[in-house]
């Protein structure tokens, strides 16, 4: 009964006429920013969160916009990965295995179909899941003292770092650039400066938002002029869009089963939406068997991933909004944009603000209907979009990046910071060391210190007080599992490479 | 293998001079018993000890792009650190109209098209920030404009 009186107080968010509008724009964007090659998910959401700051909005409605962006963006990956074979992020590389060879094969519009209704329903269960599921995580996250915190950090570190990519050392490094850039700055517990090299610019610390959107957008202009935007060109045609009724009630089982396995991965925090839907694939492909032809374009391989991607999507929100940490590098955006917001996600957010966490499941939940209709019977608009040419996109996301890391502080020493972050982001991304784990760790080092520091005030320096509850050993040995166990499988569990043609 | 031996290299000695300066990190006389030093010098211990691990078990060397690549990529940090200290005396239509056209450049060298791209999304973007989302947006130099 809880449950529905706080979803009644969502609703009547949700449903004013300007959050409603607020939803639809943003599920419109959101779908243009993940259907453009080039501009991802996090990228997408990176750049527009300074302005929407200083858009002034406040703060449920920002919540919502951005949201619904981020929901959009994820149904729009799909459309570069089926049509373009180029995945709008790491999760959606699982899409283009199937995806791809099924629009060469001249089925792209029921690829694209299908896609969207697996969309829909990983999209609509995660939701459901996290309604159910989140106000229950954060009555245990009351239990969460600064050691089970701090612990808690470390395992979203280690599982990002274990499975998200291709080599340990560089995971591990990748975090510790973003922890020690973290630390620059005044330190809150002595008010003294710390590692500023006293230039009086960095005396506030570095903002996580100059990093995220040099990370992840300026580096990306970088690999363009590498490419000379080659790679680009659409390379199948779509002709005209029908339902494919068959297979969407053919792949109705794999849907569901891959929504719910995505939705687990998904909470996992750290790991998030990339093992979804790997996890989601795999599986439906056991589940087939060589006679399913996984990789050669079967619409199960479309629906599996897709409804993965989406539930993990769903499922990253669950640890993101009752403890803070992010579950993959989308939501870490996501984190970012609350703390702009000055909202402090965790347990006390659900009982002190109920009209944020529930204004946003409700707008999520609306936002899917929304962005159904937009993907399905709409989706011939955003495949023009496609053909915007990458000699007008890419400096048209610097221009737009400049203005709002610009429009942040009015400085240009942010400017510069967000271009030696572009050059830094690019070097890392070849060298093949991860750049999520660098937001996080900018995102996250002050909470880790901190937790550090009151469990240690706590103990009086005692650092056994860090394993000192079942939580934190728990958390403790699942952080060193997730790291050290993929170092194991990695031959199991090889990640199927992209397909070239 | 080069490119990882250099990285974890660089890696190693940035963090051991982090942890050198995280040494250096006044305390005051109501430390807490963490202190602000201890954090940053694990941080430093393990970024360091992970840069000698890639020293040592280096991956294959990505594909680097050729010499002359390097040199626009070189161009386009240079432009852009131009623009950021362009943008505030200038105004914004014209530092963005010629950084604008000088990244399309490079993306794709069709001279025309580019000046195009430039001035189109200079224009355009303005318009959006300014009367859509409401930023406050120098259109020229202040000299000119009074």
């Amino acid at each position: 009964m809880e449950l529905l009186s706080n979803l009644a107080i969502g609703f009547d968010i949700a449903l004013s006429p300007y959050t409603l509008m607020l939803a639809v724009i943003g599920c419109f964007i959101g779908t243009i920013i993940g259907a453009l090659p080039g501009l991802g998910p996090s990228n997408g959401v990176a750049i527009l969160i300074p302005l929407t700051f200083t858009m002034g909005l406040d703060a449920t409605s920002a919540l919502v916009l951005m949201t619904s962006v981020y929901y959009g963006a994820m149904y729009g990956g799909r459309i570069s990965s089926i049509l373009l074979n180029i995945p709008g992020d790491e999760p959606a590389l699982m899409t283009t295995l199937d995806g791809y060879p099924m629009a060469k094969a001249g089925r792209a519009g029921d690829a694209l179909v299908l896609s969207g209704v697996a969309s829909f329903v990983g999209a609509f269960l995660a939701t459901i899941g996290l309604m159910l599921l989140a106000p229950l995580l954060a009555r245990v996250a009351f239990l969460f003292g600064p050691a089970e915190y701090f612990a808690l950090y470390l395992l979203a570190f280690a599982t990002l770092g274990g499975m998200a990519s291709n080599n340990q050392a560089k995971a591990a490094i990748a975090s510790c650039i973003g922890l020690g850039i973290s630390m620059i700055g005044v330190d809150n517990n002595s008010g003294l400066p710390r590692l500023t090299g006293g230039n009086m610019h960095l005396f506030d610390g570095i903002d996580f938002l100059v990093a995220i959107v040099g990370l992840f957008a300026i580096a990306e202009v970088f690999f363009f002029i590498e490419s000379h935007g080659k790679n680009t060109s659409i390379g199948v045609k779509l002709e005209k869009v029908t339902i494919p009724v068959k297979d969407i009630i053919g792949s109705g089982w794999t849907m569901l089963r891959s929504s719910i396995v995505g939705f687990i991965a998904g909470v996992l925090p750290g790991a998030g939406a990339s093992l979804g839907s790997f996890l989601a694939y795999m599986s439906e492909k056991s589940i087939a068997g060589e006679k399913g032809g996984f990789g050669t374009g079967v619409p199960k391989g479309v629906a599996a991933p897709e409804a993965g991607n989406n539930a993990a999507a769903g499922g990253a929100l669950v640890p993101m909004l009752t403890l803070g940490v992010p579950g993959s590098g989308t939501t870490a955006v996501l984190l970012a944009l609350l703390m702009t917001l000055n909202i402090t996600p965790g347990p006390m957010l659900f009982t002190e603000r109920p009209e944020v966490v529930w204004g946003l499941i409700a707008s999520l939940l609306i936002a899917n209907f929304v962005l159904l209709l937009m993907n399905v019977p709409m989706v011939k608009i955003f495949v023009k979009i496609l053909s915007v040419p990458p000699w007008v996109l890419l400096p048209g996301v610097t221009m737009i990046s400049f203005v709002g890391i610009y429009s942040l502080s009015g400085s240009y020493f942010d400017l510069l910071l967000m271009v030696a972050f572009g050059v830094l982001g690019y070097v890392l991304r070849k060298l093949d060391v991860p750049t999520v784990p660098v937001i996080l760790g900018i995102l996250l080092g002050g909470h880790m210190e901190d937790a550090l520091r009151r469990a240690m005030v706590l103990s009086s320096g005692d650092w056994t007080f860090l394993f000192s509850s079942g939580i934190s050993i728990t958390l403790w040995i699942i952080a060193v599992a997730g790291f050290v166990a993929p170092m194991f499988l990695r031959n199991v569990l090889k990640k199927p490479q992209r397909i070239t043609d | 293998m080069a490119s990882d031996r250099i990285f974890g290299a660089v890696v190693t000695l940035v963090a051991l001079a982090y942890v050198a300066s995280a040494m250096q990190i006044q305390t005051s006389f109501m430390a807490d018993p963490v202190g602000p030093k201890t954090f940053p010098i694990l941080v430093g211990s393990v970024a360091a000890l992970c840069g000698i691990i890639v020293a040592l078990k280096p991956d294959p060397d990505p594909d680097w792009p050729v010499l002359a690549t390097f040199g626009s990529l070189a161009l386009a940090v240079v432009v852009l650190v131009g623009y950021a200290y362009a943008l505030k005396p200038l105004g914004f239509l014209i530092p963005t109209a010629i950084t604008a056209a000088i990244l399309s450049y490079q993306i794709e060298p069709r001279a025309m098209r580019a000046v195009l791209a430039g001035i189109g999304l200079s224009v355009g973007l303005f318009l959006i920030f300014k009367f859509a989302l409401g930023l406050g947006l120098v259109p020229f130099p202040k000299s000119l404009t009074g």
